[in-house]
């Protein structure tokens, strides 16, 4: 088990901490849902998903301490589905 | 490259044809995770679907030899191009290049003894033979094979009586299939490379289907989806494309094309990659634009996945979205273009030896040169609404997808033939073959470009009085294409049996697999090459 | 990247623990992508029909939803200490956190049944009678949380499976390196299914 000493090891305290805080954003999405915000109650859902996907990704999926190179394929990723969604949107919203 | 790998090896060791492992005889192949097995399983599955997918294309002219119903019904006919298109596609033109020389060779060249799963790799080839067999499944099931074109339009997948389900579910596992094969080459191109091997001393081959690699990470499983979606419909009746449930057809062109035109490049790209080994070789003198062509190989992965619209002009979508996607359809002729440039260059003052691969690797180029300039046309907004739906655009794709990934299979095969089973084919009766293969295609496909201008509609099974004679000539220019295909076939298969043995390096190439022996080694290479030059010094 | 290519050279390939993870990333991409499709479909269609899309999601049950979503995350919480567990060498921590990860997938299976059964008893349903009498806005609502929760809970099921089967390795040969890196990306996997669900629950649930 030579190599897994080298890794980069996260305390079972910080893994606890980020769940603190995903339920706690959880508790923030569904108490903001009852609030009606009109057009921006989407992309204040978006925008808390996606810092709990921050959250998980990095944390426990062990992002933050995997070499760069699998940051930018994540990142290349996000960016193949951003095109097809806009481009896909090209003809939604203007059809 | 690498000289001192060339003395270790050679003497001794069992090559992979002969090598005993846990199972004998037929096991020891379809169990095996040997690469450059697994390659050759490919090779089989590939080549009896050809044979199979040329004989429904040898129908369907047939049918258009004359006017009226003569050999086959209406509704038999829409069956036979929609097998057509499912085998020709998804069996053969996406697996040919990556699964088989791309499995054979790209852990030869980049230097290691496998891919990264071997293991995965014996899975996506059981996956591949699985999706083939459901897809014949489908042919005698419940309503046959579907009449609804390779492309599944809703909302006609759901209406028609035909075996839809069966045969998108194969087509699924098939996408599966592919899916891990281009995550077999990703990881093994990024953690399996010999010392020395840096990313810009890769063969270009390799960089080939990097990119295709990722393509197919990245699209494929957006068809997966789609296809799922309409396996979903047809079960239980979930109407996510159905208009009469509010669903919108035209989300399903959206996502069917999401994928399916970057699989033009899944298909094209590969096939890039093996002119690109060939021209090198026989014409004895490093390779132009290295980076380039590596770059271009990227670009054109990038390019292609923003150009899909382009297959929709006629139907329906915002004219917003036409534009923008007829604008960003000639942004793919720019990497294009670089890769033929520098194809060009490399020829030029170059010591051409005019062998069989080199004939093919030369007429890809011309045949992809007509496939691209008709795609820019298409790519047009406003000719593409009179050419659409027209033999103009069958010709365009034949001359893409055949003339060019097929050709350049064909050209792979007799360049890397020697290597792989140690012995040489008829060089004349290859020749021959490809005279007869060029001659027959122009006078199919380019006689299809000529109709479709003139107005002749794709999947009919019948035409009218003006088109006759064109049919006759596109007919009859498939028999010499086809007759041309068999003996090319049967020439590389009565080599196998009783070609001359091959020297380790017949073209005098330069990358990684020229420099073990004929046919390789069961792990490729003794000792693990230290690379210390470039892929094409000569 | 000059790095990667001096480690590239293992004696033993199955050794390479990067390798293995990047061959698992590829994977969770493809996931990715397929329900990605699906939020492109759902992204079209909540365009088109805002409204509708509003007083259907007011149908769903936001407390099960809620208490999924926290389930959920509480399973990726066990199956990262899980992991953490084996790297210190702590086996048996490492399977009670697994088994507890598992349960609450099984928890998590288990409340959507009731959910899906309790829709299906008010006739909501693909192709129902009642469904296909409500606006096409309202239809593609339910087609779309049928499939996409449908998709969804088929991937929880199948990570319930490989930590059950990554459980037994440990539990048969406890010493063997190789299950850290089954474990890790039995991990991975089941965080991306969490993932999937962060985006999943505010979508349908929280959006009337």
């Amino acid at each position: 088990m030579e190599h897994h000493q080298a890794e980069h090891s996260v305390g079972y305290g910080t893994y606890v901490l980020v769940w603190l805080g995903l339920l706690v954003f959880t508790g923030l999405t569904v108490s903001v849902s009852g609030i009606n915000l009109e057009a921006l109650t989407v992309t204040v859902a978006l925008l808390i998903a996606g810092f709990k996907t921050f959250l998980v990704m990095n944390y426990f999926m062990h992002l933050k301490f995997e070499p760069i190179l699998f940051r930018l394929m994540v990142f290349v990723v996000i960016i193949t589905f951003a095109i097809f969604l806009s481009l896909t949107f090209l003809d939604v919203l203007f059809r | 490259m690498a000289s001192h790998a060339l003395t270790h090896t050679g003497h001794g060791e069992i090559n992979y044809l002969d090598y005993k492992g846990k199972y004998s005889g037929i096991l020891g192949w379809i169990f095996s995770t040997d690469h450059k097995r697994i390659g050759l399983l490919y090779l089989s599955g590939v080549t009896l679907f050809f044979v199979v997918g040329i004989f429904l294309g040898l129908m369907l002219r047939l049918e258009q030899l004359t006017m009226g119903e003569t050999v086959v019904s209406a509704r038999t006919y829409n069956t036979l191009f929609t097998l057509h298109g499912v085998i020709m596609i998804f069996l053969i033109v996406i697996p040919a290049i990556p699964a088989v020389l791309g499995n054979f060779f790209l852990p030869i060249q980049v230097g290691a003894k496998d891919v990264a799963f071997p293991r995965l790799n014996l899975f996506s080839w059981w996956l591949y033979m699985t999706g083939a067999v459901l897809a014949l499944v489908s042919l005698f099931t419940k309503g046959g094979f579907p009449d609804t074109g390779w492309t599944f339009y809703a909302p006609y997948n759901i209406r028609t009586t035909t075996n839809v389900p069966l045969a998108v579910f194969a087509v699924f596992i098939l996408g599966f299939s592919s899916i891990l094969t281009g995550l077999n080459f990703i990881t093994t191109v990024h953690r399996l490379r010999a010392p020395g091997m840096t990313w810009f001393r890769l063969p270009l081959f390799v960089w080939a289907l990097y990119a295709t690699s990722w393509i197919q990470i990245l699209a494929t499983p957006v068809v997966g989806i789609t296809m799922l979606l309409i396996f979903f419909e047809r079960l239980t009746g979930v109407g996510i494309f159905d208009p009469a449930k509010g669903g919108d057809p035209i989300l399903y062109q959206h996502l069917f094309w999401i994928y399916s035109h970057p699989a033009v490049y899944i298909m094209i790209l590969p096939g890039m990659g093996v002119v690109t080994e060939i021209i090198p070789t026989f014409a004895r003198r490093t390779i132009f634009g290295y980076k380039a062509i590596a770059a271009s190989s990227l670009g054109i992965a990038l390019a292609g996945s923003l150009v899909w619209g382009h297959h929709m002009f006629v139907s329906g979508q915002s004219y917003t979205a036409s534009v923008v996607f007829s604008l960003l359809t000639f942004l793919v002729a720019i990497p294009t273009a670089i890769k033929v440039f520098n194809w060009v260059a490399t020829l030029y003052k170059g010591s051409i030896h005019l062998e069989p691969p080199l004939l093919y690797a030369l007429s890809f180029i011309f045949l992809f040169m007509i496939g691209g300039f008709t795609g820019v046309m298409l790519g047009v907004l406003s000719v593409d609404v009179h050419l659409h739906d027209t033999y103009f655009v069958v010709g365009h794709f034949h001359y893409v997808m055949f003339g060019g990934t097929m050709m350049a299979f064909i050209a792979g095969m007799h360049y890397w033939f020697p290597k792989m089973f140690g012995r040489m084919y008829n060089k004349r009766v290859a020749t021959l073959a490809w005279a007869l293969i060029f001659i027959g295609f122009n006078m199919l496909y380019f006689t299809m470009l000529i109709l479709g201008f003139e107005g002749m509609p794709r999947r009919y099974y019948d035409h009218l009085p003006q088109y006759h004679s064109g049919h006759v000539v596109a007919t009859v220019g498939s028999w010499i294409l086809v007759l041309g295909l068999l003996i090319m076939i049967i020439n590389l298969v009565r080599a196998l049996k009783s070609g001359p043995k091959a020297e380790a390096n017949p073209w005098q190439g330069t990358t990684l697999e020229w420099q073990v022996p004929s046919p390789p080694p069961h792990e490729n290479f003794e000792e693990i090459p230290v690379v210390d030059r470039g892929p094409y010094d000569h | 990247m000059s790095s990667v290519a001096e480690t590239a050279v293992h004696e033993e390939k199955h050794s390479d623990v990067i390798g293995a993870k990047m061959g698992m990333w590829l994977f969770l991409f493809t996931e990715l992508l397929l329900f990605g499709g699906m939020f492109i479909l759902y992204a079209a269609y909540r365009a088109k029909h805002q409204h509708e899309f509003f007083l259907s999601s007011a149908e769903l049950n936001m407390p099960i939803g809620t208490l999924n979503t926290a389930l959920l995350l509480t399973s990726s919480l066990t199956v990262a200490l899980s992991i953490e567990a084996l790297r210190r060498g702590s086996r048996n921590l490492s399977k009670l956190f697994l088994l507890a990860t598992i349960v609450m997938g099984f928890g998590f299976l288990v409340n959507k049944y009731f959910e899906w059964s309790a829709k299906i008893h008010h006739g909501i349903y693909p192709n129902s009678p009642e469904l296909l009498k409500a606006s096409a806005g309202e239809q593609l609502f339910f087609s779309l949380y049928y499939v996409m929760t449908g998709l969804h809970g088929l991937h929880v099921l199948v990570g319930v499976l490989v930590l059950g089967w990554i459980y037994t390795l440990i539990q048969k040969n406890p010493t063997d390196p190789g299950n850290f890196i089954k474990l890790e990306n039995g991990g991975l996997y089941w965080h991306l299914v969490d993932v999937i669900w962060i985006f999943l629950f505010p979508l349908f649930y929280l959006i009337s």
